[in-house]
């Protein structure tokens, strides 16, 4: 049976699907995964799907080849997406730092397990945060969303590829096992009403001489060329000079991974995004993300209740880091409580940015945080 | 005295980035030999040079895709097979060519190998086997002979070598040979043959690695390593896999099977596909 592309209308699915379809909606015609707990609803949706509008669903013989593989094809001109969850992003930042080198677009959907290692399989986790910011070596930059719900799967995902397309970058989903796995009530837009910012394409024809990686534009992001179109370009995982080609220079190194970083950095206010709650007069800020976002704003919605002046900053960005909008805020406010689903790794980059301590509301993971302890260390601090 | 000869054109100024040579590779090297056979069988394809991409992985052998002037790909060590699956299912147009070295395809990216021949995946493999880790200064590898000598082996490398043939005649491949820089021709004629043959190809290529492998091992330079090619290759008949008549070990005085091993059609790799593209 041929389906629709884009499934247009109010849908009761689990974040997982709404990932996928958000996917299928972004126009994402590649994914080449590898099955992992929790995320392989995707995949599963995928398969079914993507052969119905003409996609190519394949899973690969691990995480390393399908990181690969979705590079491959987004080179080839296709949005591409692989997903997976902890121990498959750490196979995956071998070809992110491809990605990043290479500067080719893809979405990578990590449904947070706990961790480390095996971990616990099928419970959630939000402690790959900081691996999604540095796991590959060498420095860069990355864009990294956190979905707090189904619809945000989907409107997230939606977003992750014009990002990634605009920027040319890989973007993480950085989702956990509970809003992979929650059902809720999603909307999917008509097809007309879903953003699309497709890739740069230069305004040479492909005779002559090319420059792929010339950035001229303020943004610093060299239009991009495909494979088969013609302008026979050269891509190395080398630091390469403006026409591609190694260049084995301390200076040809500086100049290209300085661009590599700048282009996020000076292009972070068109990428961040932030929500804040129960925000006018608050002097105690709660900033939280992804399922625990959900826990702390009941617990600042029970403070306000009592009588105390909380209020919360959720990061739908995690990377670039919205320090602006954290720093701001920080300003007028008496305590900084962090909750997340670790010991501590988003609190440390607050820290870093507001230059004071805050108080964490932390779990190693397994469960999701309740409001209770968010709550109490309002409470605390209020006292 | 010898006067060097200044030509203007080479014959595949078309194909070849003629402003990165000089090349890396040492003199007595067999790399340049295969990157030619592969340049020139372009040339003479059907597929127009815009339609042939080439992904490479890391090594010496790596280092090809950087000189061929068609769309190229040097990516990560041992993923230019994925990364190759990738290009090709997204534009099923283009003539998708993996060209890289033994220790690349088959050590760190061997995993891929085997995958992507049990598929029968459309792309076409050229693998460089000089028996030994060259970029990195003669280690061993996957297709080290058991004694030979390594810089990581310094007492004789005790392991057993992968049969290449062998391994990817067993994983499904639509298409298996091995030649030697000594054997252009055939080489050059065998690529040509795999851009006509749909499914997964491979293609061993022997070469000499006198600086890495063969002054460890006895074997003097480059053009001894011919001589030696000369004097053991014996062409196979096809279908012939035998793993015991085909190890290779270049210090003993065996023979050295060449020749199409496997030629088969096995449906090549498709994606399922419900709609018209």
């Amino acid at each position: 049976m041929i389906e629709r592309t884009v499934l247009t209308g109010k849908h009761f699915i689990h974040g997982d699907e709404a990932c996928a379809e958000g996917a299928i909606a972004a126009g994402c015609r590649f994914f080449g995964g590898y099955p992992i707990t929790p995320s392989t609803e995707i995949a599963e949706h995928l398969a079914r799907r993507l052969p119905q509008v003409g996609g190519v669903f394949i899973q690969m013989e691990d995480e390393l080849g399908s990181m690969a593989a979705i590079l491959g094809a987004s080179a080839a001109g296709m949005r591409s997406m692989t997903a997976t969850s902890g121990p498959g992003l750490s196979l995956m930042m071998e070809n992110l730092g491809l990605g990043i080198m290479l500067e080719i677009p893809c979405v990578v959907v990590d449904v947070q397990r706990a961790a480390p290692s095996t971990g616990l399989p099928t419970m959630p986790g939000q402690s790959d945060v900081m691996q999604a910011r540095w796991g590959s070596h060498g420095d860069y930059e990355i864009v990294a969303y956190a979905p707090w719900s189904p619809q945000e799967m989907f409107d997230l995902t939606v977003r992750s590829f014009n990002i990634a397309d605009r920027y040319r970058i890989p973007v993480f989903l950085m989702s956990d096992e509970v809003v992979g796995h929650m059902v809720e009530r999603v909307v999917i837009p008509p097809a007309d009403q879903i953003e699309f910012t497709g890739r740069k394409h230069p305004k040479t024809p492909p005779n002559g001489r090319f420059d792929p990686f010339l950035a001229q534009d303020i943004d610093l992001v060299p239009p991009m060329v495909h494979a088969g179109e013609g302008y026979r370009i050269h891509y190395t995982g080398l630091t390469h000079d403006e026409r591609g080609y190694p260049d084995m220079s301390a200076e040809a190194h500086h100049r290209l991974v300085t661009r590599l970083v700048e282009k996020i950095r000076r292009n972070a206010d068109q990428i961040i995004l932030t929500e804040g709650y129960y925000l006018d007069n608050a002097r105690i800020l709660i900033i939280s993300y992804g399922c625990t976002a959900r826990s702390a704003r009941r617990a600042v919605r029970e403070a306000r209740s009592r009588g105390i002046p909380a209020g919360m900053l959720r990061l739908i960005s995690l990377w670039p880091f919205p320090e602006k909008q954290v720093k701001a805020l920080a300003k007028d406010m008496d305590a900084l409580i962090v909750a997340e689903m670790n010991l501590g790794q988003i609190s440390r980059e607050v820290e870093r940015q507001v230059r004071r301590s805050v108080i964490g509301v932390f779990h190693a993971g397994g469960a999701m945080i309740p409001p209770e302890p968010i709550l109490n260390a309002i409470q605390e601090v209020a006292a | 005295m010898t006067t060097p000869i200044v030509v203007e054109n080479h014959p595949l100024d078309k194909i070849i980035r003629s402003d990165r040579m000089p090349h890396i590779w040492c003199p007595g090297c067999g790399i340049g030999i295969a990157m030619r056979c592969y340049g020139q069988a372009i040339l003479e394809s059907q597929v127009p040079e815009e339609k042939h991409v080439v992904t490479s992985g890391i090594g010496c052998s790596g280092r090809v895709a950087g000189y061929m002037y068609i769309d190229s790909y040097h990516t990560t060590h041992g993923r230019a097979i994925p990364f190759a699956l990738g290009i090709k299912l997204a534009n099923p147009e283009l003539m998708v060519t993996v060209f890289s070295g033994d220790g690349d395809l088959v050590a760190i990216g061997g995993n891929h190998l085997i995958h992507a021949a049990r598929r029968n995946v459309d792309i076409k493999v050229i693998c460089i086997n000089n028996f030994n880790y060259g970029m990195t200064g003669g280690q061993i590898g996957p297709t080290t002979p058991k004694g030979a000598l390594g810089t990581t082996a310094p007492y004789g490398n005790p392991e057993l070598p992968f049969n290449l043939p062998y391994l990817l005649a067993a994983s499904g491949a639509n298409y298996v040979s091995r030649w030697t820089t000594l054997h252009v021709r055939q080489l050059k004629e065998d690529i040509l043959y795999t851009f006509s043959k749909p499914g997964f190809t491979f293609i061993e290529v022997l070469a000499p690695c006198p600086v890495g492998f063969g002054k460890s091992n006895n074997i003097e330079d480059g053009l001894e390593e011919m001589r030696l090619y000369r004097e053991r290759c014996i062409l196979i008949d096809e279908g012939d896999v035998r793993a015991e008549a085909l190890v290779i070990d270049l210090r003993e005085n065996l023979p050295i099977y060449l020749g199409r091993f496997i030629d088969r059609d096995r449906p090549a790799y498709k994606p399922t596909q419900m709609v018209a593209k």
